[in-house]
């Protein structure tokens, strides 16, 4: 019914166009002038919408979806193992892996027998959704508070294992990710892959 | 011939035929999984007991129901058998208990493991398991070992089914592995650290269930749900050269067996096509296979989706609107 050739205003406050003639008061248009200026001094005694940005910030949430962080265990051992689920995971197809063997003396470098040897997420195609970080079994990838930032090339928003992986001396705190549901569900003991 | 009713449906067989072959020839979700049975493989099967159902008819002429739940893939059929498979409560709750017990000595190490995507306990226990365990003592653990140069043996991930032993055993001309001790403590193993070199020793790889005989030339390349399994051929002076190369790109990652939907090889093939033709220009692709929906392996490979046979027109349809509604017709509800 509604869309048998009616135009529908979306807003309910559009004006209809006439051609009618205009009187003398509209045709000299100092009165619409005046008000036009009305209108701009109005507006400097507003409440700025805009902030000073490197020195004032916006607040942002708690579990704010910003660059990723491959995470070290406790004794600074990469946690992941390049099991390929977030990639599987991202609806953008954003992040790629080559898995690598970890040899004898690796132990202390790498958690599991496998690692990743080349890890790398494309900022641009990345959407921050996050569904890598649920996707990944061994608490490996969070993502941070922490911006990306504009660059000049393309290639520079390819990020790395260097940019991505912690350092040992400089740890990301992700602990306000983890919700009560989340760290319960890590006590279970009946969750073998807990233990 | 005789007449055997499987969750209701009725099929004709062959004297000797298997509850579990007959239920593969209805097909469906009345076909049993099956962890240790292999067709292609002789005195396999009645180790697992995933593939256990219950016999609520022992045959037309004697209809007492069989006392126990029978492995099917051991149990012939009678005349006028009547077997529940997924209608039985009983037989759902078994198998939920087999699949935990599968699972007790069984790591969790599917991130690491190659098989992940294409494990046969993978699946069962995604399908038939429970979602916790509850078993809290410590798993029985070996030494990751090379049998060979090209195949490696996890024996934490082995479910002990012998499907590797019968492969070698009436495969190849020398059987040179096969089960140690007995009980929890029985190991596949190689006698005194010889090697497995038979030119269709590969093959235990693709007949393995899970990810205890694992291929080293494949080792941690490539997650199999990242790979394009195509079906390829050349020709081999030893075996048929019909294989399913997975690739990615122009690149040929690994060469397994061309496996059917009950996730047995087609055709065994030998090492050389196996291990030594990873090469592009060795082999002429026939095109993808088809993978099922369910797969993890289907995942971003984008075909066009068919409308499911099942979905009658309208006024087809024998169901009332209620009916429907209640969901009492299961056709429909697919």
């Amino acid at each position: 019914m509604l869309l048998n050739n009616h135009k529908v205003s979306l807003s309910g406050r559009s004006k209809i166009v006439s051609n009618k003639d205009m009187t003398f008061a509209e045709k000299i248009y100092l009165p619409a002038i005046i008000a036009g200026f009305g209108i701009t001094i109005h507006h400097f005694f507003k409440k700025k919408a805009t902030i000073q940005y490197p020195e004032v910030k916006r607040p942002i949430a708690d579990i704010y979806r910003g660059k990723h962080v491959l995470k070290r265990d406790d004794e600074g051992r990469e946690r992941c193992t390049a099991c390929g689920l977030c990639a599987l995971s991202c609806p953008a197809e954003a992040i790629t892996m080559i898995a690598a063997e970890r040899k004898e003396d690796e132990k202390h470098l790498y958690r599991e027998e496998k690692y990743a040897s080349v890890y790398e997420i494309n900022m641009l195609r990345c959407i921050f959704c996050g569904l890598c970080e649920e996707a990944c079994p061994k608490e490996a990838i969070f993502l941070t508070n922490e911006m990306v930032l504009a660059d000049l090339h393309r290639s520079d928003f390819i990020y790395g294992k260097d940019v991505l992986v912690e350092p040992s001396d400089k740890r990301v705190d992700i602990s306000i990710r983890q919700t009560p549901e989340v760290l319960s569900f890590k006590k279970d003991k009946n969750q073998t892959h807990n233990r | 011939m005789f007449k055997v009713t499987i969750d209701n449906h009725t099929i004709e067989v062959e004297e000797g035929t298997t509850i579990l072959q007959a239920a593969r020839m209805i097909g469906g979700i009345v076909v049993p999984p099956a962890m240790c049975y292999y067709s292609k493989l002789k005195e396999s099967g009645g180790k697992c007991r995933t593939c256990l159902v219950k016999v609520a008819q022992g045959s037309a002429r004697d209809p007492r129901p069989l006392p126990k739940l029978v492995a099917s893939c051991r149990t012939p059929v009678a005349d006028g058998m009547v077997v529940q498979n997924i209608t039985s409560q009983e037989v759902i709750e078994t198998r939920k208990a087999i699949v935990e017990f599968l699972l007790i000595n069984h790591p969790l190490d599917c991130p690491v493991c190659d098989q992940a995507g294409e494990c046969d306990l993978q699946d069962l226990s995604y399908d038939n398991g429970k979602e916790e365990s509850r078993f809290e003592e410590a798993k029985r653990s070996f030494r990751v070992i090379d049998i060979g140069d090209k195949i490696q043996l996890h024996m934490n991930r082995c479910i002990l089914c012998y499907r590797c032993v019968y492969t070698a055993d009436q495969l190849t001309d020398k059987r040179s592995h096969g089960i140690l001790y007995r009980g929890d403590v029985s190991e596949i193993s190689t006698y005194i650290q010889t090697d497995v070199t038979n030119d269709f020793s590969g093959n235990m790889i693709d007949v393995c269930p899970v990810g205890a005989l694992t291929d080293k030339t494949f080792r941690f390349k490539n997650r199999v749900w990242f790979l394009n399994p195509m079906n390829a051929n050349r020709s081999c002076s030893k075996c048929s050269g019909k294989v399913t190369a997975w690739m990615r790109g122009g690149e040929v990652y690994r060469i397994t067996g061309r496996k059917d939907q009950f996730g047995e090889v087609e055709e065994f093939i030998c090492n050389e096509c196996r291990f030594e033709k990873k090469e592009l220009s060795d082999w002429t692709i026939e095109g993808p296979r088809n993978i099922k929906r369910a797969s993890v392996i289907s995942q971003n490979h984008y075909e066009k989706s068919k409308k499911p046979s099942v979905i009658l027109p309208l006024e087809n349809r024998t169901v009332s609107l209620d009916e429907f509604k209640n969901g009492s017709n299961n056709e429909i509800q697919l």
